[in-house]
Parts: C-alpha cells; structure tokens; sequence
C-alpha cells in the first residue's frame, strides 16, 4: 500500500555514527551466519561427507523412496484441503460483520499455538485402539492412526490456519467494493469470486500455500505421534530422518535432510520472489492516476456477464 | 451459529434486498465451522474429556511428578532464555534490515524467514551436527570446557533457532511504518541519538517486540522435532515436556500423556490469549 518514498537527506541525529551502524550491522550478520547460514551448510556438507557416489547410493533406497512419496502424498491432500477451507473461511470473515466473529479468528488460529506433540495425540485419542472410534474402527477394519490416514489428518491440522491467514487481512484491506459492484451489474457468486475476488487475492493465496506447503512436507512432532514409524509404510521424510540418525547412518540420515534443505529453499526463493511480484503490482496500481481503479472491477464485471 | 446466520449484513442494511448482499455466508460460514469443528474442536474436545475420565489424584499425580516438574522447569526456562535472546538479537536484526543499507541485504531478509521453512528434525540434526564434540563449532569450544549439545543448552540454542523469526516478522514492520517526523522532532528538541532511541523510537516498537516475544515463547513450549535430538534427552535434567508426552504415550499410558498435554493445552490457549491482547494493543497504539 505504500508509495515508494524519495530518498530523503537524513539529519545528523536521525541516525546512528558510522562506526555504530558498522558495529550493528556486524553483530547482527554474525548472529545470522552462526545461528542460521552455518546450520543450512553443515546439512549439505554433512550428506556429502563420504562423496556423490555415497550420497546418491543413499537417496536410492526405497525406504527413503516411500517416505519421499508418502511427503508428497500427505501435502497434495493436506494443501488443496486447507485451501478451500482458508478461502472460505477468509470469505465469511473478511466480507461480513457477525456475533462471534473474533472468536472465530481466534479458534482459527488454535493449531498454532497447540504443540505438534499434542496435536498427534489428540488423534491418537479419537481414533487409537482406546479412544472414541477405536472399536468402530476394528470392527470395519480401518486404520486411521499407525497409518497413512492420521499423518495427513495431523498434518492438516499443524496446517490448518496458514492460508486463511494470510487471506483474513488481505481481504479485509480490500473490503466490499468491487465485489458489490460485480453484483450490481449482475455477476452470479461465483463470477464474483472467480473474476473480481480470485485475481484481487492471488498473491496472497500463493504466498499461503507456498508456507503451508513447506509445513506439510517438514512436519515432525504430531506426525511422529500418529505415524507408527513402519519404515517403507508410515514414515514421512522427517521421520525418516530421525530414524537414520539413531541408527547411526548420518550420511544417509544428512542426505535425505538435504532434500528438505532444499526444499526450505525453494519455499525462501518462491516466497521473496511473490513478494517481489506482488509489491510491484501494488506500485503499478499506485502509478495509475487517481480515477481509474474503478475500471477493473467493472470491466471484470462486463467480461464476466 | 443459529443466531449468527440471521445477520446477514455484508456491509449493507439488513433490511434491504437480499441481491444487494454478496452471496455465499451461509454457505462460507458452514463449511468453515464443520471444518474447523471436524479437524480442531471434536479432537482436541477428546483430550479434555479423557482428562475428565481421571480422578483428580490421578491427575495430579501425572502433571507433578519429579520427573515431570523438572521438564516443566526446562521446558519454561529455556523457552524464556531463548525469547529473551531472541527479543534482542531479533530488535536488532529488524533494526538493520530496514535501517541501514549493506550488500546481501534482501538475501538476509530472505534468510530470517529460514526456521519457518527448515523442517525442525533437519534444524535439529543440523545443530546437533555443529554442536557436538567433533563438530564444526563444537570441536573449539570442548577443549575450554563448554558444552553445548546434549545437555540443556542445546535446547536453548534450538529454540533461539526455532523463534528468530517470530520477533523480526513482528518488529520490521513497525519499524518501517515508524514516523521519521518524530525522531527528527526529537532531534530538534535536542535530544541525543540514545535518548531519541530510547524515549521515542523503543515505546513505539514495544507492543510489537512483547508480541514477537510471546510468539516466540509460545512457539518454544511445544517445539519438539528440533529439541530433541540435540537435547540429550536425560531424564531430570534435559528432558522436555513434549517429549514426556512421547515416552508416555510410548508406554501405553494414554492417562499420563493426556493429563501432561492438557497442561501444556491450557498453556496454549493463556498465550494464544495474551498474544491476542497484545496485538490488540498493537493495533490500537499504531492507530492513534
């Protein structure tokens, strides 16, 4: 929303004396290289610590296989799940006043501040062999926890308020404007959505998925509760993980945790590179003289009819 | 929600035609309260009502033994060391990203983000690799006698790791949108650069800096995946909550573990409060 401001000429006491600013600048850069930069390098230079050849051998397992697939797995359910119900749920609250509405956000916002560990035993409490549905569960035989099921349900649930968070005050900021004017000119709901609301939220449903995503795939405490840890079965890569390094394997344990490095990587690279994308069509939005940003929902709405 | 539903109000007057509303509360609100009930609220809903199967000598019985009573105190101290580093080093990063310019600086900005991203086992393998004996960091400090891994100052180095981001996604913003008119006012008035700091720009960032700060503590109670490989895991001495949960639920004591995590639970809903408050306050003090 902002403007880009000029360059202003800052007067001697709005800033700090070069050698403060140099001596800031220098703390903080050691504070991240040590506590951030070098923990990234050792998860690469410790999976190549016996060579290429040692590290490929590793990733070529099918066990680390399996809990490459089950990864995906888990995130292609657990991410388009989230998005619909963070959608919805920034729609119903963002676009209309009602009792409760706080309260609302706030139990949104639950999974959160609920430890991992606590959230795979709640599972474990309603599905296990002695919680609520346990003995429905045998009886038809099915499996929820111990099995692929209950990682997804715990993932979803550590995942639960990423993408309705990032839209609740992207669609609040945006208000009701060009949605109502859509409707005047006779767009159905769903055009409204699809036409008006969808391209106004893009980046932000992006930016959401993309953390959520990164969630998904690198969630241990409550998948670990639920999982079971059959290796080739219910291991995710996290788990995985884990298991190689009690086993003493670290190579092996180090090469699979670089995939997922790699993997925080692309989330850090994508992320900066939508808020790059999305800050530039605010600034392009902003250059525009002051009558037009009428005309885009309208000829949305033309287009749409 | 029966009373909800009735106010369909979309910005407009209730009494006007129902074509002037933007369509699609019933239908939003619904599924988000069944999804929310289904995947939140029914399950942890079972966590209180096996808690209630307890008598209360049981209960109380899990939640202090020995054993317990000192991973709440590991738990609760090295959450709060590591959101007291992190509310400093955290200010100052925030402070030099959006003060001062220096090569490599959208790549730092980027890399704060990295916890969030890194899943906690690699975090907590990766640190644990660095730390211990034979490791890069670990391999100076040994011969002088500090140890950092396996024992309780690997949890607090993990949850430092765990809770950066948390203090500087909440402070650069409010340090960007800080007004420049003011520190200026302050230096006309004749204020020192430290005095302008600390009575004009410091009151402005606090609310955000406590809310990071509780964030972060909050965050630091429930971690688990990156504690516990380099924590060592002794029990009395570096065992956390979370992992009592574990080695409970490990033994087939559904009891325990439930009345250990409704603690931990409540724990969860008083700081999800206070950060609610918090940035309420927030809210209201950059408003004004």
């Amino acid at each position: 929303m902002s403007t880009p401001t000029p360059p202003r000429v800052r007067l001697p006491h709005t800033t700090e004396a070069a050698w403060v600013r140099r001596t800031l600048i220098g703390v903080a850069l050691v504070f991240m290289f040590l506590f951030l930069l070098l923990p990234l390098a050792a998860v690469f230079t410790e999976a190549l610590r016996k060579g290429w050849a040692v590290y490929w051998e590793a990733l070529q397992e099918p066990d680390a296989w399996s809990a490459i697939r089950l990864t995906f797995l888990t995130a292609a359910v657990a991410v388009p799940l989230n998005l619909v119900f963070g959608v919805a749920a920034a729609w119903c609250i963002a676009k209309y006043e009602f009792r409760g509405k706080s309260f609302l956000t706030t139990l949104i916002d639950l999974p959160f501040s609920v430890s991992p560990v606590v959230a795979g035993l709640i599972y474990v409490l309603v599905f296990g062999a002695q919680g609520w549905l346990g003995p429905w569960l045998a009886e038809h035989d099915l499996k929820i926890v111990f099995a692929v099921p209950g990682i997804i349900l715990a993932t979803i649930f550590v995942t639960f308020p990423f993408i309705a968070r990032e839209l609740i005050p992207l669609m609040q900021a945006q208000g009701n404007d060009e949605e109502q004017a859509a409707q005047v000119l006779g767009a159905s709901g769903w055009q409204t959505f699809w036409y008006v609301t969808l391209p106004n939220i893009k980046w932000g449903l992006i930016y959401g998925v993309i953390l959520c995503n990164a969630r998904a795939m690198g969630e241990f405490g409550a998948v670990s509760v639920v999982s079971g840890h059959i290796r080739g079965q219910t291991n995710t890569m996290p788990l995985h993980v884990e298991i190689l390094y009690n086993e003493y394997q670290s190579v092996a344990a180090f090469a699979v945790a670089s995939l997922l490095a790699l993997l925080a990587l692309v989330t850090l690279a994508l992320k900066s590179w939508v808020e790059w994308r999305h800050e530039r069509e605010l600034q392009a939005a902003a250059e525009l003289p002051p009558e037009p940003p009428r005309a885009p929902a309208s000829s949305v709405a033309q287009s749409a009819v | 929600m029966g009373a909800a539903s009735s106010l369909v109000l979309g910005g407009v007057g209730p009494s006007r035609p129902a074509r002037r509303v933007l369509p699609g509360f019933n239908l939003t609100l619904g599924f988000t309260v069944f999804y929310l009930c289904l995947i939140v609220l029914v399950p942890l809903s079972a966590l209180l009502f096996k808690t209630f199967t307890l008598t209360w000598p049981q209960f109380w019985e899990a939640v202090t033994a020995p054993r317990v009573l000192a991973s709440y105190r590991l738990t609760f101290g090295a959450s709060l060391i590591a959101a007291l580093v992190n509310v400093v080093f955290g200010l100052l990063v925030a402070w030099v990203l959006v003060r001062y310019p220096f090569p490599g600086k959208k790549l730092i900005d980027a890399l704060v983000d990295l916890p969030f991203a890194l899943p906690t086992a690699v975090a907590g393998i990766s640190l644990t690799a660095l730390l211990a004996g034979n490791g890069w960091v670990g391999q100076y400090l040994e011969p002088h006698g500090i140890q950092l891994a396996f024992n309780p100052n690997g949890v607090v180095i993990a949850l430092i790791f765990i809770g950066l981001p948390f203090v500087v996604r909440t402070v650069q913003p409010v340090l960007e949108d800080a007004e420049k008119e003011l520190e200026e006012a302050a230096m006309c008035l004749g204020a020192t650069r430290w005095q302008t700091f600390v009575r004009v720009i410091f009151p402005a960032i606090a609310p955000a800096l406590l809310t990071g700060f509780a964030m972060a503590f909050a965050r630091a109670i429930g971690e688990y995946g990156s504690v516990i490989f380099i924590a060592g895991n002794m029990p009395m001495v570096s065992e956390i909550t979370p992992l009592i949960i574990i080695s409970k639920l490990e033994q087939y004591d559904y009891a325990g573990a439930t009345a250990v995590a409704s603690v931990m639970l409540g724990l969860s809903f008083v700081l999800l409060l206070v950060i609610n408050a918090l940035q309420t306050w927030q809210r209201k003090r950059s408003g004004t």
